[in-house]
């Protein structure tokens, strides 16, 4: 008797059910949000691994310069271009491949040779994330719902280009969307960061077409979203360590094997920035023998001093351990890296900071680039270029920022407004009761999953 | 707030809870994660908080024991308490996501372990969404029984994303169950009884435990008979669906 009335009773509560169709709306409500209204996108780089080019997105453009032939690249056919902004572009770590992917639904595999675009892929939702396999077989990437899918690169070819591929689902983080998605250095393991504090890291068979299931260790200890991923390894540890960037801070270095936390460095702090206001750790950037990684902060929201440059640590692989090596401001002007970007053969760090689909602002887009010289072993003489100093110099800045000189008031004025639009894309939303109801009441799926 | 509420809400003869005194707010808050706690790793689970009795203080670094059964969606807890007396050795623990449900289940075991000294002691419940925080409360391989006893069936198919069986979610139960483990699933509805046993069968770490298995194992008589859904369903005469499985290893 008192069962069945408690089991009633239950019923009207909110419900199991419907935290879970709130979870899910919540994404759908973000994904219409967003739909609505172009959202700020922050500038991207990407720096080929032997560098041979650069490539920038801001917005929906995709800017690339050939370093090697020092001239710009331009892509020529319109209906290659990607229509919304980009939220995703990297390189294949042999240099073959870029990969571009964003609002748009579209994920685009470009030859780095000649600059086609070797194929398109439609994704069901937005694309937060992309991954490339070790052996530039297979193109991972992440969508909105936290599904992470897998292309098959056989058979593309050169010859043919412009064909559209097929993608598989691989596996899925329930309900949150995946912010970082990284191989290991030997290929053996995919790791999924999201915005629930979860870094998966997941055995990456050898035919992963049919599903990607073994689930080798989560990486636990972040207490917010976790931004950004890398791994860093040399000869004597060729698995190497997976380091992780937060909300919460912080920095980690992690054993994917056990998914223990080897090292946990407070960035904030470290940067001397001030302790109540935690900025969010918005990029990591690790040289190619693992020994230094370059840590991109988020400006903080009160005009207490925030980090102008990046933040420096030395990695200890043999003892597992991070310690903060130096700041580097970046002089003279309100230079916060929405990127960064590194080669694996020269000591460059690549750093852009920018954003597209500015509100109030006289220029709705704009990026910077800025590069630290000095990354090797025996000497961390750190220095940050003069624009003419730039490789590829005057010409590379005229195509990758828009323009050559890019006025520092430009940006300084657009730094709130950026430094809002990454805790958006970070953060979860929250909405208020009200919407909720409002949103179950007007719901119409169909509609918005166009 | 719920030891104020002690006292008039258990029987006086049973010191059990009465469920009527459970009464649930038809809108309370918006629940959002942040509502309820999530421990940040498996290490971080308190278990002097679920089992005061074999844990005395929150440092369980001398003590091997781990919780080994995990009920998701364990509703108002009928299975646990039958599994308590069943394994008095085994820890367990119910995940239920809804507030209420949950209060009545530790309501429901402090009065067990009032009236029967020494026994419940091995038993606890924890609110949570059981779909995103498994591993948060469960070190891989660290289970041997994981129960899913007539879950919400989500008939529409833009909904079967949202099962708790789902080829996604499978493989972090897999994550959380060692090699040998079993995971217990039944449901009265057809559809969804069909499809969990499809989404076993095609995950490559389950495979189907054999009938002379199902016969000689205990529990499986438990998963109708145990829990009030179960009940439910038995009384209305309803026809059930099971399907149980054994985690294997790929390598093996
Ligand atoms: C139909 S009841 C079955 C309860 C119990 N297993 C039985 O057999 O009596 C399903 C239960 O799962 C709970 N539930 C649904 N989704 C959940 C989730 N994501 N995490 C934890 N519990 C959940 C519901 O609140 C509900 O109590």
């Amino acid at each position: 008797m008192e069962e069945t009335q408690m089991e009633e009773e239950c019923k009207e509560e909110i419900n199991g059910t419907q935290i879970e169709e709130k979870e899910s709306d919540e994404i759908q409500m973000e994904e219409r949000d967003s739909n609505s209204q172009t959202e700020v996108a922050p500038a991207l780089i990407a720096v080929h691994p032997f560098d041979q080019s650069v490539a920038v997105a801001v917005g929906s453009e995709l800017r690339i310069f050939n370093l090697a032939k020092n001239c710009s690249v331009s892509i020529e056919s319109t209906e290659m271009l990607h229509k919304d902004a980009i939220r995703a572009v990297r390189f294949s770590d042999k240099g073959k491949l870029l990969v571009s992917a964003g609002d748009d639904k579209l994920v685009k595999i470009w030859s780095t040779e000649t600059w086609q675009c070797l194929c398109t892929v439609n994704s069901e939702k937005r694309v937060s994330a992309v991954a490339i396999s070790k052996d530039e077989q297979y193109v991972c990437f992440a969508d909105k719902f936290g599904v992470v899918w897998i292309v098959d690169l056989v058979g593309l070819a050169e010859n043919q280009p412009g064909s559209n591929k097929k993608a598989a689902e691989l596996f899925g983080h329930y309900c949150s969307i995946i912010t970082s998605l990284e191989f290991s250095p030997n290929g053996s393991f995919i790791v999924s960061a999201d915005r629930d504090f979860k870094i998966r890291v997941s055995v990456f068979p050898r035919s992963p077409l049919k599903g990607v299931h073994e689930i080798q260790s989560f990486c636990l200890g972040h207490s917010e979203f976790v931004s950004c991923l890398t791994f860093v390894h040399n000869s004597d540890f060729p698995q190497g360590f997976l380091v992780s960037g937060s909300g919460d801070s912080t920095v980690c270095l992690w054993d994917v094997t056990s998914g223990l936390a080897l090292c946990t460095s407070e960035v904030g702090k470290e940067a001397n920035l001030s302790e109540e206001a935690h900025p969010a750790v918005i990029d990591l950037c690790a040289t190619g023998d693992g020994s230094l990684v370059a840590v991109a902060i988020q400006r903080q929201v009160s005009k207490v001093p925030w980090l102008q440059g990046i933040l420096l640590l030395s990695c200890d692989l043999s003892a597992g351990k991070l310690s903060t090596l130096k700041v580097i401001p970046v002089p003279g002007e309100t230079f916060i890296p929405t990127r960064l970007g590194m080669a694996l053969s020269k000591n460059l760090l690549w750093m852009v900071t920018g954003a597209s689909n500015l509100p109030g602002s006289k220029a709705t887009s704009f990026a910077r680039i800025r590069i630290l010289s000095g990354f090797n072993e025996s000497d961390t003489e750190t220095r940050v270029l003069e624009d003419q100093e730039i490789p590829g110099g005057e010409k590379l800045l005229e195509k990758l920022q828009g323009s050559v000189s890019v006025q520092g008031a430009d940006f300084s004025a657009a730094a709130d407004t950026l430094n809002a639009a990454m805790s958006s894309l970070l953060r979860k939303k929250q909405y208020s009761n009200e919407k909720r109801e409002f949103r179950k009441k007007t719901r119409n799926d169909k509609k918005y999953n166009q | 707030m719920m030891s104020g509420k002690g006292n008039i809400s258990k029987n006086k003869s049973t010191g059990l809870p009465r469920k009527r005194f459970y009464r649930a707010r038809a809108h309370s808050n918006p629940l959002s994660d942040s509502h309820f706690p999530v421990p940040l790793s498996p290490q971080h689970v308190d278990y002097s908080i679920h089992f005061p009795q074999i844990f005395p203080s929150s440092d369980r670094s001398g003590d091997a024991r781990r919780i080994e059964f995990a009920d998701i969606g364990c509703g108002f807890g009928g299975l646990l308490i039958s599994l308590s007396t069943l394994f008095p050795e085994k820890l367990m623990i119910g995940m239920e996501i809804r507030d209420k449900v949950t209060e009545y289940v530790k309501e429901r075991i402090l009065g067990l372990r009032t009236t029967n000294p020494g026994q419940y002691q091995n038993v606890s419940v924890v609110r949570t969404n059981s779909m995103k925080y498994i591993p948060n409360y469960f070190e891989k391989s660290q289970l041997s029984k994981m129960f899913f006893l007539f879950p919400d069936p989500h008939f529409k198919e833009k909904n079967h994303r949202r099962r708790v069986i789902s080829p996604f979610l499978l493989d972090e139960y897999a994550y959380v169950l060692g090699a040998g483990g079993i995971i217990y699933t039944i449901t009265d509805v057809e559809e969804l009884g069909e499809w969990m046993k499809t989404c076993l069968e095609n995950h490559p770490l389950f495979e189907a435990i054999t009938d002379e298995e199902i016969e000689s194992d205990p529990v499986v008589k438990l998963l109708e008979a145990a829990t009030e859904e179960g009940q439910k369903v038995a009384r209305n005469g309803g026809q059930t669906f099971q399907a149980v499985f054994r985690r294997i290893s790929l390598s093996a």
